[in-house]
């Protein structure tokens, strides 16, 4: 990469912006702002840096509908919400997903619009860590704030995520690199441990790389716990793994003062699925018979967790939930989208800072093509070729401020650097107005 | 400005003396009065059973613990499940109800404030944002101290001006009411997978007691004359032998002056029935509510609440993160935990509390031997420590067991409790039956004078209208042979009236009004906080892991608020 020079022509900069990309919500992110427009961004990673500066690039600027010869049309504010007020006030079983990348405030009149018509909403949950919160429910949650690990922990392991390339700033900003309280000489006072059958960027950095067998991670994972439960373990190799190399592990790990244990989608979607999280999950309360551990898992967008939060304390559960009788239910397999989609179950469809056209499988993406789908989204991507009704929103953190819960659950105002687009809405403003518009729709029926 | 008057009540009023009489309660534009005009709208509860609104001093209703709870156990949601109304919305939970139907059950109770017994500070939007989608019930917040590391650290410089700044400053960036400990050091400790016991235990590294950090709290709580004292979760909670640590945590500040004139205490005692207990082991453990009581019946300078048990399944949780561990070891129940850099640690573990189970049931007869045993009902407050010795729509049912020595006995007797409850605990020989006065007293009255909340918990002129009716009527009704139907009666209020509103009519809810954030705001210590902020800065930008800028609750979380102003007299 050349070397670019920094930016100095701005006329202001908006300090503490928070980064709306992954869950680490970095809340000292600088704005640099010039005639409304972001022009530089200090603090955040390449990631979140890329997606607040270049932002305008395929930007979602007006409402459209889809016409009669199946091209997307621009259209007005009213027309276009009129159409999706429609199309959710005709239908039988609407399913409005996605949430994870706005604010607290603008799923507030969403599951406000749920309950009204009895639809069912989910998150990105449905089909990223789903599994874990699954596995929560099995056998329980011992987390902490990023906070505990920079203070205290001497021992982090990663398995199942490449923070490196997926959350960059998760070791420099929280838990290997920093100074803490209890850990003076930052990355010198810790032992870092990746597992991971991939020599990925972030086992590159790790003083201890634990190379299991793909789908390896449950045997390994019970093989540690057999160990700390005095077993010895009768197969000389497990998962790819020297059984010395484990009574080793599990020595080290017993002797940390503070061990914290961060896990992503590479352990919930390998074989054995939420099983694997059910023992991680054990692992460390066995651990926490010997000294302290935590866990967290690496959430992926800035507000999926938040959207979890929500739910639960709105309604009693964390995603899926279906409001058609009256009342939320919540069942695995069969009120969570891509059942709903599989099943062709659900008539209208609405999709709300989140790109089902990019992350769903094929069976439920041609259900998506035959049924009418609204799109609330500030850019353009496949879900938009999918799209019958698209309304254009604003940037959660820079360009509208909102509430988000960072992967550890901590609270977050993000402020706003810059105004919107005049012809794009807030998204909590587009929600409510469809709310209000098929509220009178559903008056002029009765 | 529609006035009304709730005419021929049987009204029981402590703060004003009246115990029973029949008269008429007036109120207008949200405001108790002592007179209407003719026009005034009547509403008749001839005889009925008329109070103030109930004032919970302790529950665990709002915030991150909660939701915690909440996505980990949708067996618990499951329980309790009601569709929407034209007016409320659908209700989830039993021990971990959604925050609609907590804001919807407490009203149907007829209570009309709800304290929110910990917050942490880090996550105090959390809890802001769920009161605001709690309806019906005022919400005072309470913010955690008792592990901050920089209370500890002012406790160990023995600076006690600058704690009191840091407090201030704090209740106002967390919008909170009162200052809050959980088993002080003892959480820090779980930091590292340890516990302290004892005051005198002194935390890891910090090398500060619990006594220290009582005892400094408690002093710029005084300094600030707060209007709430201490709010105190002793160390050793549900540890057998544990009753010694609770007196000497009281014992431990006894000489500090009050500055306050309406409360009487300064401290305040939570969920004493956790900490009662004598013995070495739960093998040999017995009541250890005797001496605690003594102690209570022997000083005025401490309040306590219950934390009875109610023999339900239910979800702990608590900041107390080491107890929790305890009781996961010791259940092997889903074991969740939750520790907050620099602040405090939590934990929960679901809990089947049975009648069959000795131990429960020794539970159970501690809490009602305490507050039979205590003399002084206005040292008394009822709570179940909700959820953790069991739901809030429990409180009906503990009070039917304090109104009938009959129902007592029969549970004894019938085995609906195991034989530990009488042999170990002396409830069986405990006769005392509360009345209506004394259930006015720990429910209404007692949590307005141990808060401060001059505005509430009585029906004097100019306080809020905040009333509950029941459809009893004590002049012709017995409660002590009447159990069942007390119960059901302080279940489904008649009326409950907040601010004016009717919003329960015959157990039902008929209006849906925006809960309030209570709050304090401490005026004329900003120099102080000033300079406290300034000097605590650098270790709050390197120790913590959000800005300064985004640790504060923004005023829109907290609306709409009412704001107990407190001039500090330093």
């Amino acid at each position: 990469m050349a070397y670019e020079e920094p930016v100095t022509d701005y006329d202001k900069i908006v300090e503490n912006c928070t980064c709306a990309f992954c869950g680490s919500n970095c809340d000292d992110v600088d704005i640099l702002v010039k005639d409304n427009h972001v022009v530089g961004v200090r603090h955040a990673c390449r990631l979140g840096a890329s997606k607040i500066m270049e932002d305008e690039d395929q930007r979602l600027t007006v409402p459209m509908v889809r016409d009669e010869n199946g091209e997307l049309v621009e259209v007005d504010w009213d027309t276009a919400l009129d159409k999706a007020a429609e199309l959710i006030a005709g239908s039988v079983r609407p399913v409005f997903y996605g949430w994870s990348e706005t604010s607290i405030e603008a799923m507030k009149p969403g599951l406000e619009l749920t309950e009204l018509v009895g639809a069912v909403i989910d998150n990105q949950a449905t089909i990223c860590h789903g599994p874990t919160v699954q596995a929560v429910q099995n056998v329980g949650y011992p987390l902490m704030t990023l906070g505990e690990v920079k203070n205290r922990a001497d021992m982090v392991v990663y398995t199942g995520s490449n923070p490196m390339n997926a959350h960059p700033r998760h070791l420099s900003r929280y838990t290997t690199i920093p100074k803490g309280w209890f850990r003076k000489r930052g990355r010198f006072d810790r032992t870092l441990v990746t597992w991971d059958p991939k020599y990925s960027d972030t086992a590159k950095l790790s003083d201890i790389w634990v190379p299991f067998e793909e789908n390896g991670d449950y045997a390994f994972c019970n093989a540690i716990r057999a160990v700390l439960k005095g077993k010895k373990l009768k197969q000389d190799v497990i998962s790819g793994i020297p059984k010395e190399d484990i009574y080793e592990l599990t020595e080290k790990m017993k002797k940390a003062q503070f061990g914290a244990l961060f896990f992503g989608l590479g352990l919930t979607h390998t074989l054995s699925k939420q099983r694997n999280i059910d023992i991680a999950i054990q692992l460390v309360q066995d651990l926490n018979k010997y000294t302290k551990w935590v866990l967290l898992p690496m959430r992926g967008h800035f507000n999926v967790n938040g959207f979890n939060i929500f739910m639960s304390y709105e309604m009693g559960f964390p995603y899926g939930v279906d409001f058609s009788r009256g009342y939320p239910r919540y069942m695995i397999g069969e009120t969570t989208t891509i059942d709903l989609l599989n099943r062709e179950e659900c008539d209208v469809f609405m999709v709300i800072a989140a790109d089902p056209g990019a992350h769903f499988p094929g069976g439920a993406l041609a259900h998506l093509a035959n049924i009418p789908v609204i799109q609330i989204d500030i850019h353009w991507g496949p879900s938009t070729e999918l799209a019958d009704v698209v309304l254009p929103g604003t940037f959660i953190g820079v360009e509208t401020a909102g509430t988000s819960y960072r992967m550890d659950s901590v609270p977050i105002f993000m402020k706003k650097a810059i105004d919107p687009p005049e012809t794009c809405r807030e998204d909590e403003w587009i929600v409510n107005e469809l709310l209000q518009r098929v509220k009178k729709l559903r008056e002029a029926s009765k | 400005m529609v006035e009304y008057i709730l005419k021929n009540g049987i009204v029981y009023d402590p703060i004003n003396e009246i115990n029973g009489e029949k008269k008429d309660v007036m109120f207008m534009d949200g405001k108790i009065v002592n007179s209407v005009s003719d026009d005034a709208k009547v509403i008749d509860v001839t005889d009925k059973l008329v109070m103030p609104a109930g004032i919970d001093v302790h529950c665990h209703l709002a915030g991150p613990k909660l939701c915690v709870g909440r996505l980990y156990r949708p067996e618990d949601e499951r329980r309790g499940v009601k569709p929407k109304t034209d007016i409320t919305r659908a209700e989830t939970g039993f021990s971990i109800p959604s925050c609609p139907a907590t804001g919807y059950r407490f009203s149907r109770m007829g209570y009309g404030t709800v304290v929110e017994a910990a917050v942490p500070p880090l996550e105090a939007k959390h809890t802001h944002e769920e009161i605001i989608a709690i309806p019906n019930i005022d919400i005072p917040p309470l913010t955690l101290f008792g592990n901050n590391w920089f209370v500890m650290q002012f406790v160990k410089e023995g600076n006690i001006e600058d704690l009191a700044a840091f407090v201030s400053a704090w209740l106002k960036i967390t919008k909170g009411y009162g200052v809050k400990l959980v088993n002080p050091c003892g959480s820090e400790a779980w930091g590292w997978g340890m516990n302290v016991h004892g005051i005198d235990d002194p935390a890891p590294y910090w090398d500060v007691t619990a006594r220290e950090v009582i005892r400094g709290l408690a002093q710029a709580n005084e300094m600030l004359g707060l209007p709430h004292s201490i709010h105190v979760h002793p160390n050793d909670l549900g540890h057998p032998g544990n009753f010694p640590t609770t007196i000497n945590s009281i014992d431990c500040m006894k000489d500090i002056e009050k500055n306050s004139e309406y409360r009487n205490q300064t401290i305040h005692l939570t969920h004493a029935q956790f900490h009662c207990y004598d013995g070495t082991s739960w093998r040999d453990v017995t009541s250890g509510a005797q001496p605690v009581a003594d102690y209570i019946n022997k000083n005025d300078h401490v309040t306590m609440d219950l934390g009875a048990v109610t023999l339900d399944e239910t979800t702990t949780m608590t900041a107390d993160g080491p107890m929790e561990y305890d009781l996961y070891e010791l259940t092997g129940l889903k074991w969740a935990n939750k520790d907050i850099e620099l602040e405090t640690a939590s934990g929960l573990v679901p809990f089947i509390y049975s009648g069959r189970n000795p131990v429960h049931s020794l539970q159970w007869a501690i809490g009602l031997e305490l507050a039979l045993s205590i003399e002084n009902p206005w040292q008394v407050a009822l709570t179940t420590d909700s959820p953790n010795a069991g739901p809030f729509i429990r409180y009906p049912r503990v009070m039917s067991w304090l109104m009938s020595y009959q129902r007592r006995t029969e549970m004894m007797d019938n085995k609906e409790v195991h034989a530990w409850a009488g042999r170990k605990s002396a409830l069986g020989t405990l006769d005392r039956e509360y009345d209506f006065y004394d259930i006015a007293t720990i429910t209404r009255a007692g949590p307005s004078k141990i808060y401060g909340f001059e505005d509430r918990g009585n029906l004097s002129a100019g306080s809020i209208a905040d009333i509950a009716v029941y459809d009893l009527e004590p002049n012709s009704f017995d409660p002590s042979r009447n159990a069942a139907a007390v119960e059901k009666a302080f279940s489904n209020a008649l009326y409950t009236i907040k601010d004016g509103e009717i919003l329960v009519k015959d157990g039902e809810v008929v209006k849906v009004v925006s809960s309030k954030h209570v709050r304090t705001e401490v005026q004329g210590f900003e120099e102080e906080e000033k300079r406290v902020l300034e000097q605590i800065m650098p270790t709050f930008n390197r120790y913590y892991t959000v800005k300064f800028e985004n640790y504060i609750v923004h005023d829109h979380y907290a609306e709409p608020s009412s704001i107990y102003k407190v001039n500090a007299s330093k």
